[in-house]
Order: C-alpha cells, then sequence, then structure tokens
C-alpha cells in the first residue's frame, strides 16, 4: 500500500487547489480523477465569467481549469492517478480504487480531502409525471454531449428550472442552431446570475416563466411535448390552466446535490441544508484528518470561491498531516434569521481572521447582515440587496470570539 | 428600450431613451447603472464562445478575442458553424482571424491534438 501525505479525491476545481495548498506545506499529494483528464466540470464550461475575482480577469472554464492543472502536472510532489475511480475511503484513511492502467489501487493517507463535487438532481429525484422518452436530459449532461463530444442534444427545446447552467443551456443550444421556446422557474426568482437571464435569455428572446413547472411529459420514443402550469403560493401546479408545449427536448436544472456516498458508513457529521459535511475554519470534517471542499461541501456559485475554499482545505489537510494543524476549543457557527445556512459551522477560538460564507433564504432589500458571538455584536453590514443565488461572505476576527456565533439579518 | 441592469445583484429594470441626442436611463438606483443602461443602447458589446468542429469528430471551444457588437453575434456564430478545423491549436492561438468581419478573432480556449479521439 502506497501512503502519501495528502490524497486527495476528485481532480475538478476543488482538488486541484486543495493538492496547491497541500503542496505549500511541503506535503507529498495524490490525487485520484475518474475522468481522462483533471478540471472536472470547468472542461465542459465553454463560457466565459470564471476567475474574475481569484485571477482578477475573465476565462473560459477551460482555461480556469489549465492555470490550475499546468501548476498541479508541473510539481512532482503531486501523483496523479487518472481514471481512477475511488471504491472506497475508511476513518483510517484507507482509500481504494479501480483505474484501467493501473488496475487496482490502494492508498494510506496522513490526512484526506474530499473534492467529489456535486451531481445534478435529475426527473427522478422531482418527481417528473409522465412517460419516459429520450429527450429528457440535465441541464450538465446535455452540456458535457455538446461541448465534450460535440453533440447536439435536440432541436427544439424547453428547459425547466432557471440556475445558471440551465440559462447557460439556453445559449448554447441557440448558438447551435436549436430553437429553445421556454424557460421556466417554478419559484418567483432566478437562483441564476442577473447577467446570465440577460446574455443568455434577453439576448436572444427567449421567454423566462417564473412560478411555472412541468406538470407531465408526453412521447414514446421520443419527447413530443411537455404539459406547463403555473403554481400557486405554495408551489402546487393550478391544473385548470394548464397548456401544451411541443418540443422534443426537456432540460432539467433544477438543483445540485453534493455526491458524498464514499462517505457512507463512516461517522461523518452531515449539514442537511448543504448535504454536505459539517466543518471547522480548516474545512476538517468531524472525523479528524478528513477535509471537505468545493460542491462536494456545499452547492457554490462562483468557483472562485470554490478553489479558495479548497486552498484552504489542502494547506490544513498537510498541517494536519505533519501533526501541526493547532485544535483548540471551538465554538459553533449558526444562521439565524433569514440565513439558510452558514459556513464553516464551527470556528475555533485564536488570532487571525476568519472568512464566513452564507446564503439567504430568499431575496432581500436594505436588510443589514449581523453578525454575533455570544452576546456581543461582532459586526453589521448594511446591504443593498442579498439573493439566494449568490453566496455572501463576512469576515470576522477570533479574537473577538466570547460564544457561540450566529449570523443573521437584521433591519 | 428595456433592459435589466447586471452590474450587481439589484437587477434594476431599465427604460431607456433618447430624446433630442440625450440618452436618458430611469429606473436605475446608481451611476453605474446609468453607464451600463448608455451603453447597452449606443453600442452593446458582446463576448461569444462557442464550438469549431473538428474534421473526423469532437470539437474545440473557442472564444472572441474581445467582446464585439452585439449586432454581429449571430454572423460570427453562422460563420463559426462552417469550420472545419484539420491540425493540432494550442490554447490561446488564433483560429479565425477577423471572423464575418466583426474585426474579432475566434481564439482556442483549449488544446486539440487533431486525431486523438476527445
Amino acid at each position: 500500500m502506497k501512503h502519501f501525505d495528502v490524497v486527495i479525491i476528485g481532480g475538478g476545481p476543488a482538488g486541484m487547489a486543495a493538492a496547491l495548498g497541500a503542496r505549500e506545506e511541503g506535503a507529498s499529494v495524490a490525487i485520484l480523477e475518474r475522468d481522462v483528464r483533471l478540471g472536472g466540470i470547468l472542461n465542459q464550461c465553454i463560457h466565459n465569467g470564471f476567475g474574475l475575482h481569484y485571477f482578477g480577469e475573465e476565462l473560459t472554464g477551460p482555461e480556469y481549469a489549465a492555470r490550475f492543472r499546468e501548476k498541479v502536472l508541473a510539481d512532482r510532489g503531486v501523483t496523479v492517478y487518472l481514471e481512477a475511480m475511488v471504491l472506497s475511503l475508511t476513518e483510517e484513511r484507507n482509500v481504494t480504487a479501480v483505474s484501467p492502467t493501473q488496475g487496482f489501487i490502494e492508498l494510506s493517507a496522513g490526512s484526506i480531502v474530499l473534492a467529489m463535487g456535486c451531481r445534478e438532481r435529475s426527473a427522478g429525484a422531482i418527481g417528473l409525471m409522465g412517460t419516459r422518452p429520450a429527450g429528457i436530459y440535465t441541464a450538465g449532461m446535455a452540456q458535457r454531449l455538446s461541448n465534450v463530444g460535440g453533440f447536439l442534444v435536440g432541436k427544439e427545446a424547453v428547459i425547466l428550472g432557471s440556475g445558471d447552467i440551465g440559462l447557460i443551456m439556453a445559449r448554447r443550444m441557440t448558438s447551435e442552431g436549436a430553437k429553445v421556446k421556454l424557460v421556466m422557474e417554478i419559484m418567483p426568482f432566478s437562483s441564476g446570475l442577473k447577467r446570465n437571464i440577460v446574455q443568455c435569455l434577453q439576448d436572444y428572446d427567449i421567454p423566462l416563466r417564473y412560478s411555472t413547472t412541468v406538470t407531465r411529459v408526453t412521447g414514446k420514443e421520443r419527447l413530443t411535448g411537455v404539459y406547463i402550469a403555473p403554481v400557486d403560493e405554495k408551489l402546487q401546479p393550478i391544473l385548470e390552466k394548464e397548456e401544451y408545449v411541443p418540443c422534443d427536448t426537456l432540460l432539467l436544472s433544477v438543483g445540485l446535490i453534493p455526491e458524498n456516498d464514499l462517505l457512507t458508513g463512516m461517522d461523518v457529521e452531515m449539514s442537511p441544508v448543504t448535504a454536505g459535511a459539517v466543518v471547522d475554519e480548516y474545512r476538517q470534517t468531524s472525523v479528524s484528518g478528513i477535509f471537505s471542499a468545493g460542491n462536494v461541501l456545499h452547492v457554490h456559485d462562483l468557483v472562485d470561491n470554490v478553489s479558495e475554499e479548497a486552498f484552504i482545505a489542502g494547506k490544513s489537510a498537510a498541517q494536519y498531516a505533519a501533526g501541526k494543524l493547532s485544535q483548540g476549543e471551538c465554538v459553533s457557527v449558526a444562521a439565524g434569521e433569514g440565513v439558510r445556512y452558514v459556513l464553516p459551522q464551527r470556528v475555533h477560538k485564536g488570532e487571525g481572521k476568519v472568512r464566513l460564507y452564507f446564503r439567504v433564504n430568499k431575496v432581500y432589500r436594505g436588510k443589514s447582515v449581523v453578525v454575533r458571538s455570544g452576546d456581543e455584536l461582532l459586526k453589521r453590514k448594511k446591504t443593498m440587496v442579498l439573493a439566494p443565488g449568490e453566496m455572501q461572505q463576512i469576515e470576522i476576527e477570533k479574537s473577538l470570539i466570547k460564544g457561540d456565533i450566529s449570523v443573521a439579518l437584521e433591519e | 428600450m428595456e433592459t435589466t441592469c447586471i452590474m450587481c445583484p439589484m437587477g434594476c429594470a431599465l427604460t431607456i431613451e433618447e430624446q433630442d441626442g440625450v440618452v436618458k436611463v430611469r429606473g436605475n438606483t446608481c451611476p453605474r447603472g446609468e453607464k451600463y443602461g448608455v451603453n447597452e443602447y449606443v453600442d452593446p458589446k458582446r463576448m461569444v464562445t462557442t464550438l469549431l468542429k473538428v474534421k473526423g469528430g469532437g470539437v474545440l471551444s473557442v472564444k472572441t478575442s474581445e467582446p464585439f457588437r452585439k449586432a454581429q453575434v449571430s454572423a460570427v456564430l453562422q460563420a463559426a458553424a462552417k469550420v472545419l478545423l484539420d491540425r493540432s491549436y494550442k490554447a490561446g492561438e488564433v483560429v479565425v482571424k477577423d471572423v464575418a468581419g466583426s474585426g474579432v478573432d475566434l481564439i482556442a480556449t483549449a488544446d486539440l491534438i487533431f486525431g486523438e479521439k476527445a
């Protein structure tokens, strides 16, 4: 069994940044990646807009991935296993994997970084009614078929969900000559960026209907159309107003789920809100020596934040493996009024700064973000607008921590 | 003209009109919105990213070298759809110069090794 200081599961943006973070501490690193190249989902995101925060310039997905990949591959302290599917992981930090080129792989690690990313919610996950014809894709699957494979998945499409991948795919399919008839969103607001709504839909005259969903699909071999209806305040379809939209393709952009299946059977505390692990500011889970970062921890909207978070996880994992990670007393961090979740969920007392990431539960205007520790006010920040689709951050001084922390919205 | 400001998550609904040769923006809540509104009315620009087909199968992702006039987006996309690549390219290399007379080039955003299956 081969030993590495840090073993990273997943070679997407999180895995690559974690590797660089661990290397900064001089650790020996292995990355296990199931695809044929590093880069993860960035390789299929050919649109631009990545890197504004991290690199200060606008890059496409493949370009953003290449910046990290080149550094990782040039570093002889990082061993990359490609086409390696991880089968198991134990609390003793032993990892098994299989690959067509290397066969059965067994590794032991001083620490582990989970960087497996997320999966898309599928037709089954949303209880889509009707037949099961060809032509129903998750938006990311369609994106991969289009941008990596070079296949156009349909000619007349309807998109359910106005998350960014759905919006980007509306433009992509239109660019490739398909007709995108309609984008629907069950909520009264979009979780996608304003910029994507303008530049992917409005620029191409693609209508977006809020508070609307698909009630059932029709077609035997191939999709022939979808029934759609507006929803009431409880998100229940108003069937009297149902209408039929003929189409050959339905794309689903209805949410992402962190892919934590590998943790089954392990005693890692999970958050029911994020569907990822509960972590401290080092991104260490409740099982010591096991760290988590990127979309497997919580679904991000900007890859720049993934890189930043994973770099911390990788660096901390290396410090843990070297027995240098200081771990004193912890306080918990909770989501208060108007806040859906805060990450990390635990913070150590001590010196330095810690950045808290959070999402609000709906659109708010003119609220203040208030951070309290015990009875003390740590920070108050006035905001113009807060939307659930845009992850927020606020920095606090660790030395000011008196007790458990809460982040809430107030007038 | 009506549009949505994309400068921040507020997403102000803008109405842009020209009165006596002066472009007026209504609905914005900050100066950035006014500037955005005027640009969108006078000379809107867009970056385009798309795919070029490779002879024998596969695709290469490309982007325009810079934002260009929005009115030419569809001409650029149509020209890109007709390209068939038959050699290798490095990321950053110009693949099509002055595409469809837009004044911008199409640049590879990934490496393409011709003859290698994706």
